[in-house]
């Protein structure tokens, strides 16, 4: 891990050099169109860092915005930006508690029951090539009309794209045991359960994990789409949607910092909880 | 049903002599996958007595996995009989019989050392304590006391193989059956391994059935050795092993020794194994 | 009650025919399982939505369905055009080529390649679809927009694949080369691109769902009117369902025929990798 943090932070301070670079050559046009007519270059240069609607926000000026609607509002303000990362949070894991236990239940049928197998798992691996996340809006709309708004739908959304990473990777997992493993099992006279138990479950740990990374990251998703097509109130999605209509790109780029810290958050609970099993199993899943 | 009870008569003809671990009459095994028919085993016939060492000797695609398998219910019979301890070899698979050494330790890589040897024991439903003195025994009995708190993947390949070895130990079954346990190991890891299920053999009185290709290793273990030749396999000749029950890796040096890994070579050579 | 009664028989008697095909012999029941699996759904599908006679505006039939397709077969056209091919298809092409040469740039230094590599598998866990009304904002409502949120999404699969497979090739192969001489692209060539070509390809395919995604997610934020995600996001406010599923069936196709496609070219250029010998 320490062999990685000087290039790491070099690498991030290049992006960073760049990213300032950047704000300067894309907000010069207009900073010089609102600049009077005396100004000079170097004026006009330090203008592009401190814009209203730049088109390009400059670290800074995020890092402003961030802390501001995270620290200077009340969290249960809808101006806090704490409060619609939590709604959009609790939609995702709702949903992905739910794909997390449907999953694994649905994988589990698949490696015992033949015609489950046979029936499903060919339309399971095609939904992964199919892009999920166009019935969104559909979805939002039709649970409306009903009169489910609100945390289900987003939820729901969040759920059904989670389910596919996690059955398929468990699937994979429960059946990744080799021949000699089970017959082994099977000189023992093992019942099902116990081969279930003592072998294909635990096997399947190092596959769970990998998919629950890809789960969380596209129950977010799910969940920050499924913002979109109500105009919600509320939410990261509600917050990049109200910003691409004000061009509020400083508040654009900060509820996406905002959505990269959750998913890391996720990404970092899942591995957390990864160390953990991989200490009781002397480091090695 | 009447090839059933020649066999009984067959395998017990006195009343002093114990009933065979193993009997074969006559099995054959046939595979079939993609069109393409396969006999692993033809016509096998073989008697194993009760506290033998015998080994399954043979090139490639002679069957002698396939034969064990069989007798540990892993593979089916197509045709013929086969009594394992007195009954079917489903019966013995259930009764939890017979120990199997595979090729690869198996070991699972999720559980100590200990718990590996306490695998078969859990599924066998013995109390915690009961398990944990039989680990600790059988691990002590292969030189690994020590190691109970490891992993398997922090071991040598030839620790794993005796961790392996005393799983198949841990529930005490009077069938030991070894599939090549030792064949990816160096020579001299192998030697040693060799002497050391020589020992555990002669103490515990259990019976065994080692598959090899290794013609000194047969010698060195066996107290018999079937021959077997490929396409298809069968048995093509038995051979006594004639040396002291007590043996030394010094052994493998004398003529006697010698006399009869040369009938094991001939055998096999008689079995046009080089085509 | 009829519809109740007919769904149930439906069910009773699908579960049979799929036991039943389930315990065939393998080739039939591989792939006629599936199907009869796709075609009782569909089935139940109708019976349930007629039977109840459950509203357009919630659920519409696979026969209205069908029956927007064949009515809606210009616009389908148009959307395709616009969303696959202007936005999908130079998107990832950018998107996995520079992903592609970035890997290779990586490739000679470990340096850059510590540095880049965290980074990168910490932004293909990221929520990039959001940066969308950016895109938006910088490259207008049109087809450009959209093709750059896909060249983002596809650049850090392909280049994390792509260094791990550059990165797989073995000790003993490397050696060899070393043994005959060979130059640095010779090796890159010769060895290492072939090596890597198993990656590169799930990326390419990973990519071509990612991609879709993108563009159709991206065209929520903002479009001229014609596109995928423009028609999905509008016909749903204006409850014109079967239109919408309309559209959903031609993604899904899109993106099953896409990771096909990819998938025989795959077959056909790394045959020799063990995952497709038998």
């Amino acid at each position: 891990m320490r062999h990685h943090a000087v290039p790491v932070l070099v690498v991030l301070a290049v992006v960073v050099v760049l990213w300032y670079a950047g704000a300067l050559l894309l907000n010069f046009d207009v900073a010089r169109n609102l600049a009077d007519e005396n100004a000079t270059t170097w004026d006009i240069a330090a203008a592009t860092m401190s814009q209203g609607r730049p088109v390009l926000p400059a670290p800074h000026q995020v890092a402003t915005e961030l802390f501001e609607s995270v620290f200077m509002h009340p969290v249960n303000s809808p101006k806090s930006l704490v409060y619609h990362a939590a709604v959009t949070a609790f939609a995702a894991g709702v949903g992905f508690v739910f794909a997390f236990v449907l999953g694994i239940a649905l994988a589990i049928g698949i490696v015992h029951v033949r015609t489950l197998e046979r029936s499903l798992m060919l339309w399971i691996i095609t939904s992964q090539t199919v892009p999920v996340l166009a019935i969104a809006p559909m979805v939002v709309v039709v649970l409306g009309n009903v009169g489910l708004t609100g945390l289900l739908p987003k939820a729901l959304i969040a759920g059904y794209l989670s389910f596919f990473p996690i059955s398929t990777g468990m699937v994979k997992g429960l059946r990744s045991p080799d021949p000699m493993q089970r017959d082994l099992m099977r000189t023992y006279s093992a019942s099902g359960a116990q081969v279930f138990r003592k072998l294909r479950w635990p096997a399947a740990m190092a596959f769970l994990f990998p998919s629950l990374k890809v789960a969380a990251t596209l129950a977010l998703v799910g969940a920050i789409v499924a913002e979109l097509p109500t105009g919600a109130q509320a939410g990261l999605g509600a917050r990049l949607l109200t910003g691409s209509y004000y061009g509020q790109t400083q508040q654009i780029w900060a509820a996406l910092i905002m959505a990269s810290l959750l998913a890391l958050l996720a990404v970092g609970v899942i591995d957390g909880a990864r160390l953990a099993m991989l200490r009781a199993r002397g480091g090695r899943l | 049903m009447a090839a059933d009870a020649a066999l009984m008569t067959a395998a017990a003809p006195a009343a002093d002599v114990q009933p065979a671990a193993v009997v074969a009459r006559d099995l054959s095994i046939v595979f079939e996958a993609d069109g393409q028919r396969t006999v692993a085993l033809q016509n096998v016939s073989i008697a194993i007595g009760r506290g033998a060492f015998v080994s399954l000797i043979g090139p490639s695609g002679c069957g002698k996995t396939t034969l064990l398998r069989a007798i540990a219910d892993l593979e089916r019979p197509t045709s013929g009989t086969l009594v394992v301890n007195g009954g079917s070899a489903e019966r013995a698979r259930l009764d939890r019989a017979y120990g199997y050494v595979f090729q690869a330790p198996a070991l699972y890589p999720w559980r100590t050392v200990a718990r590996n040897v306490m695998l078969p024991l859990e599924i066998m439903g013995m109390p915690p304590a009961e398990r944990r003195s039989r680990a600790g025994r059988y691990l002590d009995l292969v030189g690994l006391k020590d190691f109970h708190r490891r992993f398997p993947w922090q071991l040598s390949g030839g620790m794993q193989q005796r961790v392996s070895i005393a799983r198949a130990l841990s529930f005490e079954p009077a069938l030991l059956l070894m599939d090549e346990p030792f064949g990816a190991l160096d020579e001299i890891t192998r030697d040693g391994l060799n002497l050391h299920l020589h020992g555990l053999w002669r103490s515990a009185g259990m019976t065994v059935v080692f598959v090899t290709h290794s013609i000194p290793e047969a010698v060195f273990l066996s107290s018999r050795i079937v021959v077997m030749s490929p396409r298809p396999g069968r048995v093509i000749e038995e051979i006594e092993v004639d040396l002291p029950a007590e043996r030394d890796l010094d052994l493998r040096e004398t003529p006697a020794f010698l006399k009869v890994a040369h009938r094991v070579r001939e055998a096999l050579r008689a079995g046009h194994s080089y085509d | 009650m009829s519809a109740g009664l007919g769904l149930l028989a439906l069910a009773l008697g699908g579960v049979l025919v799929l036991v039943l095909l389930a315990r065939g012999p393998d080739r039939v029941s591989a792939v006629a399982t599936p199907l009869a699996f796709g075609a009782l759904v569909l089935a139940a599908w109708e019976v349930f939505c007629r039977g109840y006679g459950v509203p357009r505006i919630l659920l519409p039939a696979p026969s209205a369905i069908a029956a927007a397709i064949a009515r809606s077969l210009p616009v389908l056209a148009a959307d395709f055009m616009q969303t696959v091919l202007r936005s999908v298809l130079p998107g990832w092409l950018i998107g996995c080529g520079a992903g592609l040469l970035a890997a290779i740039a990586l490739d000679r230094s470990p340096f850059l390649r510590r540095g880049v590599l965290p980074l990168g598998s910490l932004a293909s866990a990221m929520p990039i679809v959001g940066i969308a009304p950016i895109m938006v904002m910088w490259f207008g409502f049109d087809w450009q927009s959209k093709a750059a949120v896909v060249v983002v999404m596809t650049f850090f699969p392909m280049l994390i694949n792509a260094v791990a497979g550059l990165d797989s090739t073995g000790a003993m192969e490397r050696d060899l080369l070393r043994s005959y001489g060979a130059s640095y692209p010779q090796s890159l060539l010769k060895l290492r691109l072939p090596n890597a070509l198993p990656f590169i390809f799930n990326a390419l395919k990973l990519n071509s769902t990612l991609a879709l995604i993108g563009a159709i997610v991206a065209e929520f934020f903002g479009t001229p009117i014609v596109g995928m995600g423009f028609r999905i996001s509008t016909e749903a406010a204006r409850m014109n369902l079967d239109v919408v599923w309309a559209e959903i069936a031609m993604a899904a196709a899109v993106g099953s025929a896409s990771f096909a496609a990819l998938a025989l070219v795959e077959r056909a250029v790394t045959f020799w990798h063990p995952s497709f010998r038998s």
